[in-house]
């Protein structure tokens, strides 16, 4: 599956079936910090991602001036 | 497949502090309810304020915009641009977008148009750290709009983990004077307009969720000046422990403000009431001249 990673933006390229929750496991990604969009929707950490999806890794940490 | 826990459809986002789940209009109704909520139990606005929003165009201040416009609120935004580069520019286009899609009114301020500086050059000349200048100018400014416009509130996007985040830098440091001010609601007084933060029960992967599901645009890429602060360390280490321990930054802040907060408020109070209009812009200060007209001496010379 192609998977769009930000900050940096790049794009990688992981086998599937594999479950969300797997996918950020492999890429060491905290559950907490980021979400997983398919299309112009999200999944949760269970559902399972075919080897043709495409998803976003999307970071949700901000934070500057407070 | 996860159920939402509401409606027992699909879910697109399950919550893991709250051992939940949600399909879409679940989750945004979750959303609104728990800002009714703060705004409910904090007395923040009353019926017929009319609020200020500070907004970023980031995902907190559009997606606050948005509930507070979806409940009914006579709310307009406020802009600030800090010249940071494509980074300001891109987040003054959202802020822009956002306000006309919604035919809501965006008070729009620049930094180096209205004040001769912007962060980047002005907090070097300055001598002071980027996040630094920008808060001040952000705190000062804001007020300041808020005051001129006639605005009864100044609501900005700050979340639970904002918050989680501000404290524990704050008790590291045991820094009581801003223990004392770290309330979901600071009164308006002593020339300060109100302050809420209306997002306290939401975290920041929620809000993020909830401008995906709305389709509300937003700039995803991080401050370029803000990349390494010490703020967004602590977020990381508190997510780090979220991820063991589902619901510990909520207890840290709410447990905070329920049984510590009042301990701290005493000296924040002390300092306010010594306060007196800045000589040069008016402001209220503890000093001759406030620190925003200090900073914008010293970032333009």
């Amino acid at each position: 599956m192609k998977v769009l990673l930000r900050n940096p933006r790049r794009e990688l390229d992981v086998p599937g079936p594999l479950r969300v929750n797997a996918l950020l496991a492999k890429l060491e990604l905290n559950r907490e910090s980021v979400l997983v969009i398919k299309g112009d929707t999200l999944v949760t950490g269970d559902a399972l991602l075919a080897d043709d999806d495409s998803v976003e890794v999307r970071p949700v940490i901000s934070g500057g001036a407070v | 497949m996860t159920k939402c826990r509401r409606c027992k459809g699909p879910a697109v986002i399950d919550i893991r502090r709250h051992n939940a789940a949600f399909c879409t209009d679940c989750f945004l109704h979750h959303c609104r309810e728990q800002v009714r909520k703060s705004i409910h139990d904090f007395r923040m606005i009353a019926e017929g304020e009319r609020v200020l929003v500070a907004v970023s165009g980031g995902k907190d201040s559009l997606a606050l915009w948005d509930i507070l416009l979806d409940m009914g609120y006579d709310a307009d935004g406020v802009y600030l641009g800090l010249g940071i580069g494509d980074y300001s520019n891109e987040s003054h286009r959202m802020s822009r977008a956002y306000a006309d899609k919604r035919g809501a009114k965006l008070v729009e301020i620049e930094l180096r148009d209205d004040f001769g500086f912007d962060i980047p050059t002005g907090s070097k000349a300055a001598r002071r750290v980027p996040c630094s200048a920008c808060g001040l100018s952000k705190r000062h400014l804001f007020n300041k709009a808020a005051i001129d416009g006639g605005y009864d509130v100044v609501a900005t996007g700050h979340n639970l983990d904002d918050e989680a985040a501000v404290l524990f830098g704050n008790v590291l440091r045991w820094a009581t004077d801003y223990l004392g001010r770290q309330l979901p609601v600071l009164p308006g007084e002593h020339g300060f307009p109100r302050k809420v933060k209306p997002l306290v029960r939401l975290g920041e992967r929620e809000m993020a969720a909830y401008c995906v599901l709305r389709g509300i645009d937003y700039i995803v890429e991080e401050c370029p000046m803000a990349e390494g602060n010490k703020h967004l360390g602590y977020k990381e280490a508190l997510n780090a422990i979220e991820e063991q321990s589902p619901g510990s930054k909520a207890a840290f802040y709410f447990g905070f403000l329920d049984r510590a907060s009042a301990m701290f408020t005493p000296q924040a109070v002390a300092e306010r009431v010594d306060l007196k209009p800045c000589s040069s812009c008016g402001a209220p200060t503890t000093g001759d001249v406030c620190a925003f007209c200090n900073l914008v001496v010293k970032a333009t010379r």
